[in-house]
């Protein structure tokens, strides 16, 4: 029988908890209940200071929203606040009146701002005079920001990290703002002296006005607040005050409830309450060995331990090391360790510029980086803290710690890249915007490049994206399971994925989702991947369903950025006549096409071409598709070969032919292109092809395979050589069918062949060594003959409307005309006659 | 309004519609649910009614963005789409805003 977990809280440390204690299948064991205080799922409150700025919407800084409790079999009670735990008869009791029983209590009911004494600042009934607010929950957020808009001058009380953001935000509604803060120098307890001094000239640059040692004593106002007055008794007139003087744990109810209670509910390593077992605490109302954690890290750190502890295992929390590293008031600052020396012997190297609004220090103690503190220049914080945690080695010049010095490191590390460096540069996508996403809780690659599409173009950046995933979520780092799947949608790799297909004789995309997807839910992303597999798998009971195809798939033709397409005839090896340059130039002048322009594999595309006029201009082309689109074996370039070429080896133009006749339309995992070469100079560029042939002398032919030129450039790998054409063409068939059975869905061959070796690929394709040649090209065989032109459907459409518009009658980004005779300064928006959209 | 037959639109895909001079992606789902959408995706135009669809999202051709089929909620930071009223009625797509 389930235990029952009740959980006192609904904030970030009560949120991870239970996500931790799920992820180690705890709903197994637990019914769980969470109590919230506020009407809301759960939350990153560290998201709130970018709310308050209008950086984020507030949609955007849930964590988990209500539809998540419900997936996962979690009540929510909220707003019920618990008013007294019964340990005895082991119940709680909520402000609803309820009494809910538990097995085992998790308190994580966080910390609330702290409002200093002064006068005059609670009304007789114990709420904030008017105009007076903390910071720190939606709600608080959601009444500043609309107090800013009314008011002109806000007062922050507090200079460390939250009232420093506090008055960033505040100052975006347009508001003038003040901060007053007690202390000498800001970020106090993160920052010395000087380092403090660094931040008020950068933040005083941002026309922040700051007032330090200044203690404020008494609000004003009779209503509505009016001033703050400070010890000295200077009064500083305002008509909005933020506190955010720091936090105090909320342990109201342990107290009441017969809880050993310090600075916070007091804990062991375990993360039990020392007065009873089966009563836990977490996040900022725990106080574990005297320390109470208000940063993120340690707190999920102890979610961590707790959530082990109730699942079943023996982790223990020793305390965490505090690090900073934040952008203040879009300063950065980071801070480990102590801020200033503390024995005669420690050493303490310093650089400032405070002009600059740079300052950096380092307290070393018995060659040991035991703190550091750096101010708008954060270059190093990576080494610093990496030393700072591990106690690794120091440079013997201590400046090494502070600069970098002389030589380079080879490349710069993710930590190094500034935060705009863009990173995917197909969907500019930053550094800054990747570590976003990690923080609002993407944890793995995949979701990274969901949330912010990068890697989602040319997927060439897809490492750097990676690398700074992993450092970016540190220990929190998940791996997703998904990335071994051959398509996200069907938990199964390639090889299990086609056992199952064949043994339970799955001929649909829809079959296979049905049969093999959890739930039998279908998945978009997934579906041309699956269509691509059961091609290869059944080429001829393979069930067709539109809807698994990409609509360059369903029309046959190459979608543009207006939404028109391109038409790419087939020209077999890049040969062409007269007839047929003729027809091309008949229809491009009928259809009126936009631009006429050779593609990079020696073919005439037709661009800018209305889908509903595909049919009409493949009946009137009257020659078969060229495949310039989809996942599919695209051209074979060539060069001009021994007929004409004075260095000509080989009939490179008659084997390219051939080679394109065999293939043509075969669909593949990537797409795959291929080049004959007649000698070894290469004009047709094999060497940088999925498959590549060369004209060697004496009559033979080199295969190279696993080359490209694209958005990786790799130098094929040769295969081998071979003497006759009739052997390139059952070797590099053979290839074909065996990348095609085995490459993972989009991976294209620059990939395939290092991950699978090329000595296997040798093995497997040429010496035949596991004796599947024959049944290899058997399959390829029975492709080949499966093949028919798609642009047969321009006669009879496959399915209704398949050619009907899709462009909405809107302006779309023009497609430049252009012809041979305009430069680059001569392009021309496209003519109302030659606009595809026909505007009524 | 009567947009078409249902029939029009193969279970799974989309089509685009004229009304009232804008144009609607409609869906069908393979349950037989319409769905429609403004044509146009909002990040830079790209033929909606060309999208990939499944039981829960859409996926727009140009450059991949998704959103929710029920809410038109973005799934990928773009702004959400318009929600339009469609429903099948004896074998009719009819517009019902």
């Amino acid at each position: 029988m389930k235990r029952r977990l009740v959980v006192v809280g609904n904030g970030m440390a009560a949120g991870r908890t239970v996500e931790e204690i799920l992820e180690r299948g705890g709903a197994d064991q637990f019914d769980i209940t969470m109590f919230g205080d506020e009407p809301y799922g759960n939350y990153n409150r560290i998201m709130l200071s970018h709310v308050l700025s209008g950086e984020e919407d507030e949609s955007g800084i849930f964590l988990n929203d209500l539809s998540w409790y419900e997936e996962n079999g979690i009540t929510l009670r909220a707003p019920v606040r618990i008013t007294r735990i019964d340990r005895f008869a082991k119940v709680v009791d909520g402000d609803d009146g309820s009494s809910t029983p538990y097995d085992v209590l998790v308190v994580a009911t966080g910390s609330r701002s702290f409002i200093p004494p002064m006068e005059g600042v609670f009304r007789p009934d114990g709420s904030l005079l008017d105009g007076v607010l903390g910071f720190r929950s939606i709600d608080d957020t959601r009444e500043i920001v609309r107090l800013a808009r009314l008011h002109e001058k806000a007062v922050v009380i507090g200079g460390g990290l939250l009232g420093l953001e506090a008055a960033r935000g505040l100052q975006s509604h347009g508001v003038h703002v003040e901060v007053l803060h007690a202390a000498g120098h800001l970020m106090n307890q993160q920052l010395d002296a000087a380092g403090g001094a660094c931040l008020l000239t950068s933040v005083e640059a941002l026309g922040i006005d700051v007032r330090l040692n200044a203690r404020s004593t008494a609000v004003t106002g009779d209503d509505h607040v009016t001033g703050v007055i400070l010890k000295d008794g200077t009064e500083i007139p305002c008509d909005l005050v933020v506190v955010a003087a720091g936090i105090r744990a909320n342990t109201d109810l342990a107290v009441t409830s017969g809880f050993s209670v310090e600075r916070g509910i007091v804990v062991d390593d375990s993360m039990a309450t020392v007065d009873d077992p089966d009563v836990f605490a977490v996040g900022e109302c725990a106080q574990h060995r005297g320390e109470v954690y208000g940063l993120v890290a340690p707190i999920w750190e102890q979610a961590r331990v707790l959530a082990s502890r109730l699942t079943g295992s023996d982790a223990e929390y020793h305390g965490s090391r505090v690090t900073t590293k934040l952008k203040v008031a879009g300063v950065d600052v980071a801070s480990m360790g102590i801020t200033a020396p503390e024995r005669d012997d420690d050493e303490f190297v310093v650089f400032s510029e405070p002009r600059r609004g740079v300052y950096k220090s380092v307290i070393i103690r018995d060659d040991r980086l035991i703190g550091a503190t750096c101010v708008g220049d954060v270059k190093k914080v990576a080494f610093l803290l990496q030393a700072f945690d591990r106690g690794l080695p120091l440079p013997e010049e201590r400046v090494g710690l502070l600069f970098d010095l002389g030589t380079a490191a080879a490349e710069p590390s993710v930590d190094e890249l500034p935060d705009d460096t863009q990173v995917c540069n197909c969907n500019g996508v930053s550094k800054g915007a990747l570590v976003k996403a990690v923080a609002d809780g993407c944890k793995t690659v995949p979701a990274v490049m969901d949330c912010t599409r990068a890697g989602k173009g040319c997927g060439s950046c897809k490492s750097l994206v990676t690398k700074i995933v992993e450092w970016a979520a540190g220990d929190d780092m998940r791996v997703d399971p998904a990335e071994h799947y051959y398509v996200p949608g069907i938990p199964l790799a390639k090889p299990e994925l086609m056992t199952a297909i064949t043994e339970q004789r799955l001929y649909s995309v829809s079959a296979v989702f049905a049969a093999l997807a959890p739930g039998g839910t279908e998945d978009a992303k997934s579906k041309m991947g699956l269509t691509s597999l059961l091609r290869t798998m059944w080429p001829q009971e393979f069930v067709d369903e539109r809807d698994g195809r990409f609509i360059n798939d369903r029309v046959h033709a190459n979608i543009q950025r207006d939404g028109t397409f391109s038409v790419v005839p087939q020209m077999k090896g890049g040969v062409t006549s007269v007839e047929q340059l003729r027809t091309i130039a008949d229809v491009a002048e009928k259809y009126r096409v936009p631009m006429i322009k050779l593609t990079g594999g020696q073919r005439i595309d037709l661009l800018g071409v209305p889908k509903e006029d595909l049919p009409k201009m493949w009946a009137d082309l009257d020659m078969p598709s060229g495949y310039a689109y989809g996942k599919s074996f695209r051209t074979v370039k060539t060069c001009v070969g021994s007929d004409f070429c004075r260095f000509g080896l080989g009939d490179s133009t008659a084997l390219g032919v051939a080679i394109e006749t065999r293939f043509q339309g075969i669909e593949s995992p990537g797409k795959v292109k291929m080049a004959v070469s007649g000698c070894p100079r290469n004009c047709a560029e094999s060497l940088v092809k999925d498959i590549g042939v060369v004209a060697v002398e004496g009559g033979r032919w080199e295969i190279y395979i696993g080359g490209a030129a694209g958005a990786h450039i790799r130098k094929g790998d040769l295969l081998v050589t071979v003497d006759t054409p009739e052997e390139v063409l059952t070797i590099s068939g053979r290839f074909l069918q065996y990348y095609r059975e085995n490459a993972k869905w989009l991976e294209r061959t620059y990939a395939f062949v290092p991950r699978i070796g090329l000595e296997r690929i040798r093995d497997v394709v040429v010496a035949d060594s596991d004796g599947m040649a024959a049944d290899l090209d058997a399959r390829m065989q029975q492709t080949v003959e499966g093949y028919r032109d798609p642009w047969k459907e321009g006669r009879e459409p496959a399915v209704p409307g398949q050619f009907r518009t899709a462009l909405p009658l809107i302006s779309l980004p023009q497609v430049p005309v252009r012809d041979g005779s305009t430069a680059l300064g001569g392009r021309a928006g496209r003519s109302v006659a030659t606009d595809p959209r026909r505007l009524p | 309004m009567i947009l078409g037959p249902v029939d029009e639109i193969p279970p799974g895909e989309g089509r685009a519609y004229t009304v009232q001079g804008r144009t609607l992606a409609v869906f069908r789902l393979r349950s037989g649910a319409l769905k429609a959408f403004p044509a146009a995706c909002p990040h830079s135009g790209g033929p909606l009614a060309d999208a990939q669809i499944d039981e829960n999202v859409l996926i727009c051709p140009l450059h991949l963005n998704t959103w929710d089929l029920t809410t038109g909620c973005s799934r990928s930071g773009q702004p959400d789409l318009e929600v339009i009223g469609v429903r099948e009625v004896a074998g009719q797509i009819v517009f019902s805003p």
